[in-house]
């Protein structure tokens, strides 16, 4: 075939002139901005936004004087995900790092804050944390796997030629801006969705055409079926462009500013909030990673999925009503009681179609269990699935009226968050990852088997460390709030409460870097294998019968 | 090559491409259900917000802190929202009410405590307590784990850019008139100085506003003066001796 | 209003949602539906190293 000879590409196309011209009008909107900005924020801000625009630029004329980028059709496009992959590692640590330091901070706040560096306190420094490991670590992860595996279960390359590049390197420059505004104090202060107006219409153009790669490659798909994967994928691309959206509707300041108030106020604004916020959760969280589930336990595990009828009715149920589950952020606020009951009544429902998932993916291995003692990768993936099961237990729990005016406000939200993300979300990212790696690079398997398992089993002890020691602050905290003596006083004032859980504080920021300190092994095992230091012995567990085969 | 389409791969083109198009509006037609009955009625029903009497938008000065309450990303650790359970009450006063917010965009009501509450923090402290609690938050309460803010009172307030955030919420719906709008960088400097011209105009606009020179250096407006300005206003707004919970326009 | 509403959800609602449900549930569990569902658990075990082939360069402009 002639595809083999050379490397077709696209040239100078029409794509690339309206990639161009986005990256060129975004350049001259940051030279505005950093020349008149209307505030002093604005006028740094821009300056960081333009650097991203300009390395754009240079990279398409990098690109383009070379051809252009590779378009194809008998290859799948695996350099992109090769990059999200490195991508994710790098957010990852990163992310887990401020986690790390915010932690250390609750526990030792004398040490840790600084006068002059207002930009490194809890404060500023909270976001940076939430929207590394979710939006950085997380989106990266959904993005490389959702570029893998919808080539590799359409059996077609990514549509788009520059475009998915686009995604990419504009997802890269989202979270550059949003984390350096934060630093400055650039916030809307909507939780998990800080990033001013400016950023959000930019990552509204991103995702948009996200969406447009990941439909264009489905519509030219050569497999009869749509793999439930994808629906997963699908329903978290579309989903969270809709909650984007209607969340960060703002009135901003000025067009050359760096301040934006939200459209909505008040009871309004909070419902809209936490509609996005626990959806970002359902849709982001959830329905991204478990299409990563869907797609990366079988394919490990080397059997289809447990029920693929399952599947179906997990999909549909699930994100129906993951939609409405918003209010239960809000009891006993001044959100009207109805919306209050509503939001309890689904969240509690939610459970039934969650632990579909579990099932479908841990019955997965059934017939197969040995894997759990021989692969250390499929063990990381099954007690992420695991996680995922008792997180979705506790959060309907914690739904609840009663339990909610307990837990809210304290550590027991932290941790029930926690058991989710470090144990659901990154685990079931690092399996895929560790999975991913040999592949994409044609490996025989990852540079050391053992490391896995460190990693495994530091990160689960960390985790461990984490929940318990704020379900013990969290529950202590509520129950000292609510304490009476035996003359009808409040027993404790609040700070009383604050001191109480500082074993607590250092306990979990222990926990942290033990997760951390797993994340370091993951990446040097990573490094270690891109760079071809296999040997021959280790990791032989390797399913994917393409990266025995050479590439080119 | 393929000149001539196969019958499969027609029908592939014809019904399986659209049904990636179909799957995509079945997920958005789904997932708009839930957002659309819980959170259209809010903005219909009348019962949402109970009526009272008192509050009012936000003076220049108090808008401006609370623009650095945000910045500074305080919502993290404080809440602005006093649930109706008796320990909330009695710790930190009257229950919010939805009515107390509706001039936030964004609201504040916040999701962790790990400081207390500040729904009702207005008029509870000094001026002097919270200039020292800012400087150094341990030095007050020695178990604080709060971060120092010292950096406050020495940087000037960036007065220049409120007329224009005024603006901004009035398109939204706060009812800032053209006169609030126009004086709004005077407002902003009479509310520091209770001998100045203009102090009876200032309070007829913002009823109730505290008026003084809130971080002691008269020479400066800074940040803290604004903050403070901010911080000392919230939850008194309301006059909770006309409100009364169990009237029909209040229960929910 | 909020009578209207909530007497609207608490009927015509609920018998949507069910309905709704019921037809996931019919086109899940349909016996003739078997076969399909088990060749699209398998996609993911099937793939090769390459795209598939046919009219691999035609569609790049569909």
């Amino acid at each position: 075939m002639t595809a083999l000879a050379g490397r077709p590409k696209t040239g100078l196309d029409a794509n690339a002139m309206i990639v161009g011209g986005i990256l060129l009008l975004g350049a001259l909107w940051s030279l505005f901005a950093a020349a008149s900005g209307a505030d002093a924020n604005m006028r740094l801000h821009a300056w960081v936004i333009g650097a991203g625009f300009v390395l754009g630029l240079f990279g398409m004329v990098g690109v383009y004087s070379n051809g252009g980028v590779e378009r194809d059709p008998a290859q799948y496009n695996e350099t992109i995900v090769k990059y999200g992959v490195i991508a994710s590692m790098f957010w990852a640590i990163a992310g887990l790092l401020v986690g790390v330091i915010i932690a250390c901070q609750l526990a030792w706040p004398a040490l840790l804050s600084w006068d002059a560096l207002p930009q490194l306190n809890f404060g500023r420094l909270r976001p940076v944390h939430t929207s590394a490991v979710i939006f950085a670590f997380g989106g990266n992860v959904l993005i490389a796997t959702s570029f893998y595996v919808v080539q590799r279960t359409t059996r077609a390359r990514l549509a788009g030629g520059v475009w998915p590049w686009f995604v990419f390197w504009g997802y890269q420059l989202f979270i550059v801006v949003a984390a350096t505004g934060y630093l400055l104090g650039i916030t809307q202060s909507k939780e998990y969705a800080e990033p001013e107006w400016y950023a959000d219409l930019w990552l509204t153009i991103v995702w948009v055409a996200y969406l447009l790669v990941f439909l264009g490659t489905l519509a030219k798909r050569k497999e009869p079926h749509i793999y439930v994967a994808n629906w997963f994928y699908l329903a978290f691309i579309v989903t969270i462009a809709l909650l984007h959206v209607v969340n960060n509707l703002a009135m901003p300041v000025s067009f050359l500013g760096s301040r934006s108030y939200a459209a909505f106020s008040g009871v309004q604004d909070a419902l809209t909030q936490w509609w996005y916020g626990h959806n970002a959760v359902g849709f982001f969280l959830t329905a991204g990673f478990l299409a990563i589930m869907y797609y990366f336990i079988p394919k490990r595990a080397e059997r289809p999925v447990y029920s693929y009828r399952l599947s179906i009715i997990h999909f549909w149920a699930l994100i129906f009503i993951y939609i409405w589950a918003g209010p239960h952020h809000l009891h006993y606020t001044a959100l009207p009681e109805w919306a209050q009951t509503l939001g309890m009544t689904f969240s509690i429902m939610l459970w039934m179609p969650s632990w579909g998932g579990m099932i479908n993916g841990l019955m997965t291995l059934s017939g197969a269990w040995d894997k759990l003692r021989t692969d250390p990768v499929i063990r990381m993936l099954v007690v992420s699935v695991a996680f995922y099961g008792m997180s979705t237990f506790e959060g309907p729990v914690m739904s609840v009226r009663a339990v909610n005016s307990l837990s809210h406000y304290t550590d027991w939200t932290i941790g029930h968050v926690h058991s989710g993300a470090l144990g659901w979300v990154g685990f079931i990212s690092f399996g895929a990852i560790y999975c991913l790696v040999p592949w994409l690079w044609k490996r025989k398997g990852m540079f050391s088997r053992a490391l896995i398992e460190w990693h495994f089993w530091i990160a689960t002890l960390g985790i461990l460390l984490y929940i318990t020691s704020m379900w013990v602050s969290g529950i202590m905290q509520g129950l000292m709030w609510r304490s009476y003596d035996s003359l009808g006083f409040l027993e404790y004032s609040f700070v009383q409460t604050v001191e109480a859980m500082h074993p607590s504080y250092i306990i979990r920021a222990l926990g942290g870097l033990m997760y951390l300190t797993g994340a370091l092994l993951m990446a040097w095992n990573v490094y270690k294998t891109i760079k071809g230091d296999v040997a021959d012995t280790e990791d032989a567990v390797n399913p994917q019968s393409a990266a025995i085969q050479p590439a080119e | 090559m393929a000149k001539k389409q196969n019958p499969i791969w027609g029908w592939h083109k014809k019904v399986l491409e659209q049904n990636s198009l179909v799957l995509t509006v079945g997920v958005l037609a789904v997932v708009s259900i839930g957002g659309l009955v819980e959170i259209a009625p809010l903005f219909y029903l009348d019962e949402t917000i109970e009526e009272v009497e008192g509050v009012r938008p936000y003076s220049p000065l108090a808008l401006m802190g609370r623009d650095i309450y945000i910045r500074e990303g305080c919502y993290n650790c404080h809440s602005q929202m006093v649930r109706p359970l008796r320990d909330e009450v009695e710790r930190y006063g009257h229950y919010s009410l939805a009515a107390e917010s509706m001039y936030d965009h964004p609201f504040q009501w916040g999701s962790k405590r790990t400081g207390p509450d500040l729904a009702r923090v207005g008029n509870k402290y000094s001026d002097e307590w919270h200039r020292d609690h800012m400087r150094d938050p341990r030095s007050v309460v020695p178990e604080s784990i709060m971060p120092p803010y010292a950096f406050l009172e020495t940087t000037r307030l960036e007065t220049e850019v409120v007329e224009g955030r005024l603006r901004a919420l009035r398109r939204l719906g706060v009812p800032y008139t053209d006169e609030m709008i126009e004086n709004a960088e005077a407002d902003l400097e009479a509310q520091l100085d209770p001998f100045s011209a203009s102090y009876d105009a200032f309070l007829a606009r913002y009823p109730g506003a505290p008026v003084r020179d809130f971080d002691g250096n008269p020479e400066m407006i800074s940040e803290l003066d604004a903050l403070i300005a901010y911080l000392q206003v919230l939850g008194t707004m309301v006059d909770f001796s006309t409100y009364e919970a169990d009237a029909d326009e209040n229960l929910r | 209003m909020y009578e209207m509403l909530s007497s609207f959800a608490q009927t015509w609602g609920l018998i949507g949602f069910v309905a709704l449900f019921a037809g996931v549930l019919v086109y899940a569990l349909w016996p003739k539906n078997q076969d399909k569902f088990d060749d699209a658990a398998r996609v993911p075990l099937e793939d090769d190293a390459r795209p598939a082939a046919a009219s691999a360069t035609e569609d790049n402009h569909g």
